[in-house]
């Protein structure tokens, strides 16, 4: 109970899902020695709550994200989900990469179906459930194709499907759609937004595109150049559902227009020539 | 949906597809050469003793089946052996070699290094050591065979990105999962890289070590009838080692494409 108390009081907003503290990364003993990849970085994420993480290359994004999934370990700082301390590889979420990471000797399918394969989980209802969320991203018909018979876009959507077949609480995307054309990107953003909307599920979604990150986020964390640390936080109050066409309305574009100056004066973008 | 009055110039130039279709181009190369062979033979009455006519191979091979067949059958089960006994040593000693530190740093490079060994060089010994029977025979066909075997087998293991493994961590899979449902399907297609190209290694293989010492089998035959200047006898063996080499490539080839239906097959004839 005392313990109970003692984290409340720690805990301005106790709803907190995901609360990081005082968390950093250095990697040790590469070819030039220490590397700091993270100073000291504190965010509570609550649930339901779409957050991008924003920042130029190398700033850390992704190494919070392996922190995150307890797939790296923190130097310093605790990362807890739930109030429950991360301190070993977390597979209680879904994780996105920027390379789709599709089984290639697997059809469509069954690569959603890995998930519940691993998991031990009941294959028929798991099956009904990936034929569902393949139909939502419009891959009908395409249940038995192999990856290397999608497109990018295509297998982008099978890797998010995958992520959310057991229902996770927590998705963790990073730069999900960097690699894919900017038309495809469109409407993996809208249908990313689609499958959100159905369920309660907090998503941590790293990228450097700045519209995209006002585009889907209700918060936007703006990153500095390594070693990365939290310069600024952006309350994205633009109602839902968006719409591809809310890219040309002011208030966004102001969003985009503030974002773009802090990145200038952090020295990401010279604009002298 | 315009109709065609007049078929048949159509209809046969659809026979002579289909027949193409069936009958891979570099065939009718090697149909080719094989009349311009025996065409050459002829017209300048080349002697048999230097060089016999594809069609007095043919009848060497039918007079002389009696004896080509059993040793046909020595040679094939050499092959068969040592290739088997191969890949159950080097699979799982690429295994190991992925997945333990020791095996790797300790004995991998000693796998490799020892590639420099001439095989040819050590197979009197092996005669020495287990004698003139089946046995040098099948440990000279591992000796070939096994290399490629472990290097590729390696390789396709290592193959798997980290992606694949944090993806793996992240469902919560333990090591056994993570070696059948990753690992070993994302090497399978290296795999048999090496397990085609040991498939010829291992034919000669046998051949030397019936060379080295031997009192039957093809490479054996090929020996007596050459100190015979037999030349007719001696193609006749040659063709039967080609055959059995290509069916061995063939069969292999074969398993390959039913294993691994996910990947798109180099083609021989070179179709993409």
């Amino acid at each position: 109970m005392n313990i109970m108390t003692d984290t409340q009081s720690l805990t301005p907003e106790s709803t907190a899902h995901v609360r990081i503290e005082n968390v950093s990364k250095v990697f040790h003993g590469g070819r030039k020695g220490d590397v700091e990849a993270l100073r000291p970085v504190s965010l509570d994420i609550k649930r339901g709550e779409f957050v991008s993480i924003l920042g130029p290359s190398g700033c850390g994004k992704s190494t919070l994200l392996m922190l995150l999934s307890g797939l790296l370990g923190p130097s310093a700082g605790n990362i807890r989900i739930d109030g429950k301390k991360v301190d070993g590889p977390n597979s209680d979420l879904g994780i996105v990469f920027q390379q789709d990471v599709l089984l290639e000797w697997r059809g469509a399918l069954d690569n959603v179906l890995l998930q519940a394969e691993i998991r031990g989980a009941d294959m028929k209802e798991a099956e009904a459930k990936a034929r569902s969320l393949l139909s939502m991203v419009s891959l009908t018909g395409f249940e038995d194709a192999y990856p290397r018979e999608l497109s990018g876009g295509m297998r982008q959507r099978v890797s998010i499907c995958r992520a959310l077949l057991h229902e996770p609480p927590l998705l963790l995307m990073d730069e999900p759609f960097g690699a894919l054309d900017a038309m495809t990107r469109d409407q993996l953003q809208i249908d990313l937004m689609k499958l959100c909307a159905e369920r309660d599920m907090t998503v941590f979604f790293i990228t450097h595109s700045i519209p995209e990150a006002v585009f889907l986020s209700d918060r936007v964390v703006v990153m500095t150049p390594r070693p990365g640390r939290i310069e600024d936080i952006v309350e994205i109050d633009l109602p839902r559902p968006r719409r591809l066409a809310m890219r040309e309305d002011p208030k966004f574009t102001s969003y985009v227009r503030s974002l773009t100056e802090t990145f200038k004066t952090l020295g990401v973008f010279r604009e002298e020539y | 949906m315009t109709s065609v009055p007049d078929h048949s110039p159509r209809i046969r130039n659809d026979i002579f597809r289909r027949i193409g279709a069936i009958v891979p181009p570099a065939l009718w190369t090697l149909l080719l050469l094989v009349i311009f062979w025996q065409a050459i033979v002829t017209l300048r009455n080349i002697p048999e003793y230097i060089l016999p006519a594809p069609s007095q191979i043919a009848g060497e091979i039918g007079n002389y089946w009696h004896r080509l067949l059993p040793n046909a059958l020595v040679t094939l089960s050499e092959i068969a052996l040592g290739y088997s006994l191969a890949v159950l040593i080097a699979v799982p000693l690429a295994v190991s070699i992925v997945y333990s530190q020791v095996m790797q740093r300790a004995v991998y490079p000693l796998i490799v290094l020892s590639q420099t060994v001439p095989k040819v060089a050590v197979a009197p010994l092996l005669l020495t050591w287990f004698g003139y029977g089946m046995t040098p025979k099948i440990v000279i066909v591992i000796m070939m065979s096994f290399f490629p075997i472990v290097i590729n087998s390696v390789m396709g293991l290592r193959a798997t990105t980290p992606e694949m493994l944090y993806l793996a961590r992240s469902m919560g899979a333990n090591g056994w999962q993570v070696f059948w449902k990753f690992r070993l399907p994302k090497a399978l297609p290296s795999v048999f890289a090496g397990l085609r190209l040991a498939t010829v290694l291992s034919v000669i293989g046998a051949i030397i070590a019936e060379f080295i010492g031997a009192d039957k089998g093809l490479g054996y035959l090929i020996l007596i009838a050459g100190a015979n200047f037999d030349i007719a006898r001696q193609f006749a063996a040659i063709i039967l080692i080609t055959v059995i080499g290509m069916s061995f490539f063939g069969i292999i080839s074969w398993l390959e494409r039913r294993l691994i239906p996910w990947q798109e097959q180099p083609q021989l004839d070179g179709k993409g």
